[in-house]
């Protein structure tokens, strides 16, 4: 056996290869649901049903995507470029914590809301930005490795949030449990149905999946930061400034992680703990590969992890089959996903 | 004696016939060249010998036993030897270890180093190929890597020894060393087969020439009996003649280096460089890999501004140093490496066009890509220069080396450029590419633009140049005119002694 080179592999074989992956992962977590002792079929029917399945369940998956869909663009745009931000996790708990610390400026309070909202994203975008501008300088001066920096920075990140929580933020009105003093009332997303706690942020998410799609297929930044990504020597060659284009792509990438923390405040909780993310940042690593880091691809891969993860809670209740099972099938379908993307690349012969 | 037989050989990429029917020998002692241009089928053919694919139809014989098909194992088993064009060694490794490796069973406590180092010694000293067991390969020249894969076949005992392009990546000076060992190897009844396009290796090598062209053997000549004429029109299959450069009339200077120094960066350092380029003539920059050459085109290219002296375009200094206003000031650069430098494998044809240009009002407004402008330049590029096998949305991996240089070529000179430096133009293209290429340069000469052509080719830097400089160990010699140049005096400027160009160049300026 062996594995030969396509040279165009088509289109309808890009596209097919996540679904195939998810597929496959979903065949093999059937397996381990199946030896668990229950039927895989009905505990993917319950998934579906406590996903989408009432009006809460529905709107529960949508507010779980929200996240998901912007630290999956955070790494697509950074993986893009081929620079390894590995941070999205640390760069979502730093957005959130500014948020939460923009909102104890007294000011914040009297200004009307959308202004409010404005400004509090904008200070957990900028907050993302600033994580994951260190790791890249670092890269860039000494030619430090960004995966492991961003990575370790993460532990950085949600020690430090836990610090600021039990201490200069704490909530004094939180029975002693360690939380941010909440946002402001003015500054928190407006619900998209009443009684759920689906928020407006998912439209921000869909938007910057667009938004991301158009600047990557469309604009000079775009194509820039691809050649960079793809080959620097040439890049350079064609007058591609690498470290502005990378200052740039890293800019955008922990900008998203940081907004995606911003918004989960916002929008849901209102204040910040140490259990505010159940690993988003990581999620969207293998969101973004799962939708080949395509911004658009982005959208339907959050909204499969957040589905495994809300159904498998009322399947779990169930079935009583541990609803660990969510993570396994996540965690499989980025194996199958890689496989998936070296089968479009190469054919096996023989 | 035969040593090798090949068989009606026949193998099909899906609908593309990479062989067809081909059957040559191999006789003991021998050497013979596999002549063809780019995509003739001859890497084929030596894969499907080696068993790195499986023909379709047809039968290898080593010593009369037939080899069973797609196993690599068992044509290094019957003696056959391969020298990849691209090494396949760790350059982790040192030389001893990388040619030990795969000869031990896994299942052997001890490697015996000191039986290994023996052999390797004994090899060494019988064929003349100098190497250090205990270096590292990454500390190797291109030059010493060959050797240690050539050592490597023969530790395997290799009787046929089958070299891919051998001489792609070498000089003119170790290619030479080359085929001398090759020689030796044959008189100690070694039998070779290596795969070239280029005539005068195969003239000057080969006891026998085998013409491939579209996957066939088209012709078979012993080598004293040939001509590089007859094989060039073999290997096209017409009569090809590369342009003739006619004398032209320089105008003003365009550009000036003045003690141009820039240390180190991708590869040799300049040391106080000076010449003149002018309107309307050719200035070629011969010299040996290695002294220079590649920090000088990318100085000139942009890519670094210089640490001393000054680059002066058309007696000014440039406010910035940097590829866009490079570009903007009218220098078109075709790179020396064209898939590393000039283009991005994975990006389509057009980004690939554009890039370069990008910032230019044609190709993109605020920030947005004008990709309606970019694919119609493309799509024009393709056309005027006869760019096969690119379509204007597909990636440009898949382009040969020919086709690549005519796109790279034709996104140059769309602009009109009136400076362009030619880093290595013809580097392993064919001889109907390098024509092409040949014209195209002489056509901007003609057109008034002047031409910085560097490039380790003798011939070419004959044929093209209006006057030459050596470049040697970060210095330029003095420019003689091309009438005054012959291979002799040439040889004497890139060895370092420019006494004989000095009283040339005195002369001609008075």
């Amino acid at each position: 056996m062996r594995f030969e080179r396509r040279d165009h592999p088509s289109t309808g074989l890009v596209l097919l290869a996540p679904v195939g992956a998810v597929l496959a992962a979903l065949v093999v977590a059937g397996l381990l649901i199946a030896i668990a002792g229950a039927n895989a079929f009905e505990a993917y029917g319950l998934i579906l049903k406590g996903a989408f399945g009432s009006r809460l369940g529905f709107s529960e998956t949508l507010t779980r995507a929200t996240p998901l869909i912007l630290t999956g663009l955070a790494a697509a745009v950074a993986f893009r470029a081929k620079l390894w931000n590995i941070g999205g996790e640390g760069q979502f708990y730093i957005g959130a914590l500014a948020v939460a610390a923009f909102g104890m400026i007294p000011a914040v309070a009297g200004l009307p809301p959308v202004l409010a909202v404005a400004l509090c994203l904008l200070a957990g975008a900028v907050a993302g930005m600033l994580m994951l501008l260190g790791p890249l300088a670092l890269r860039l001066k000494f030619g430090v490795d960004e995966v492991v920096t961003s990575l370790l920075l993460n532990f950085v990140a949600v020690l430090f949030v836990s610090m600021m929580i039990e201490g200069a933020m704490k909530d004094p009105l939180a029975f002693g449990w360690p939380s941010s003093v909440p946002v402001p009332g003015n500054a928190e997303l407006p619900k998209l149905m009443e009684r759920t706690r689906l928020h407006a942020g998912l439209l921000i998410a869909v938007g910057a999946a667009v938004a991301v799609w158009l600047v990557q297929a469309r604009t000079v930044f775009g194509m820039r930061s691809r050649a960079a990504g793809l080959n620097p020597r040439a890049a350079s060659f064609a007058g591609v400034p690498l470290g502005r284009t990378l200052v740039s792509v890293a800019c955008l990438s922990g900008g998203l992680a940081g907004l995606a923390g911003a918004i989960e405040v916002l929008g849901v909780k209102g204040y910040v703990t140490t259990d505010l993310s159940p690993g988003y940042g990581y999620s969207g690593i293998i969101i973004a590969m799962l939708a080949n880091l395509n911004p658009l691809g982005v959208i339907a891969a959050a909204l499969f992890s957040a589905v495994m993860f809300v159904g498998a809670d009322s399947m779990s209740r169930a079935l009583s089959i541990p609803s660990y099972i969510a993570d396994v099938t996540v965690a499989l379908s980025l194996l199958t996903m890689l496989v998936a993307l070296f089968l479009t690349q190469y054919r096996i012969r023989r | 004696m035969r040593v090798l037989e090949l068989q009606s050989i026949t193998k099909r990429f899906g609908a593309v016939t990479a062989n067809e029917d081909v059957s040559l020998h191999l006789d003991k002692g021998e050497i013979i060249a596999l002549l063809g241009e780019n995509g003739a089928g001859k890497t084929t053919l030596m894969s499907i010998l080696f068993g790195h694919y499986t023909a379709d139809a047809g039968t290898v014989r080593v010593e009369g036993a037939e080899l069973p098909p797609g196993k690599p194992r068992a044509a290094i088993r019957a003696g056959v030897g391969m020298v990849h064009q691209h090494f396949a060694l760790a350059p982790n490794l040192t030389v001893l270890e990388n040619v030990m490796t795969g000869t031990e069973s896994l299942w052997k406590l001890r490697s015996d180093r000191a039986g290994a180092r023996r052999k390797l010694a004994d090899l060494s000293a019988k064929f003349g190929l100098k190497v250090d067991p205990d270096a590292r390969v990454s500390e190797l020249s291109v030059g010493e890597c060959q050797r240690v894969e050539i050592l490597k076949a023969l530790y395997n005992d290799a009787r046929i020894l089958i070299l891919d392009e051998p001489t792609a990546v070498l000089t003119a000076q170790e290619a030479e060393g080359l085929f001398a060992t090759l020689r030796e190897m044959a008189a100690k009844g070694l039998s070779l087969i290596f795969i070239s396009h280029k005539l005068h290796e195969v003239m000057s090598a080969s006891d026998r020439v085998v013409v491939l062209r579209g996957g066939r053997v088209v012709a078979e000549r012993r080598t004293p009996e040939t001509s590089k004429e007859e094989l060039a029109e073999l290997m096209v299959g017409r009569a090809v003649q590369r342009p003739e450069r006619v004398p032209g009339r320089p105008g003003a200077v365009l550009l000036e280096g003045v003690d141009l120094t820039l240390g180190g960066k991708g590869g040799a350092s300049l040391k106080g460089v000076n010449f003149r380029l002018h309107a309307g003539e050719t200035l070629g920059i011969i010299g040996v890999s290695g002294n220079g050459q590649t920090t000088l085109a990318g100085l000139v290219s942009g890519l670094y501004p210089p640490d001393g002296g000054a680059l002066l375009l058309r007696g000014h200094r440039p406010a910035r140093h940097d590829v866009p206003h490079a570009i903007a000031a009218g220098i078109g650069r075709i790179p020396e490496d064209r898939n590393a430098e000039g283009a991005i494998g994975d990006m389509a044809t057009w980004e690939n066009v554009v890039l370069e240009r990008i910032w230019d009002p044609e190709f993109s407004s605020r920030g947005i890509v004008r990709r309606g402008a970019a694919k119609q330049a493309t799509q024009e590029i393709i056309r005027d220069h006869d760019v096969r096998g690119a379509s204007v949305d597909g990636r440009i991996r898949l382009l040969s080396g020919g086709n690549m240089q005519k796109l790279i070529l034709g996104r140059v000179l769309r602009a009109g450029p009136e400076i362009l430096v030619a880093a290595q133009p013809s580097r392993g293209l064919d001889e109907g590419a390098i024509a092409g290429v040949h014209e195209r340069l002489l056509e901007a000469r003609g057109k008034g633009a002047g031409v910085l052509l560097i490039s380790e080719d003798l011939d070419e830097v004959m044929a093209l140049s209006d006057r030459v400089q050596a470049i040697v160990g970060g210095k330029l010699s003095p420019a003689i005119p091309v009438e005054a140049a012959d291979a002799r005096l040439l040889g004497l400027m890139m060895a370092g002694d420019w006494s004989v160009a000095k009283e040339i160049e005195g002369a001609d300026a008075v």
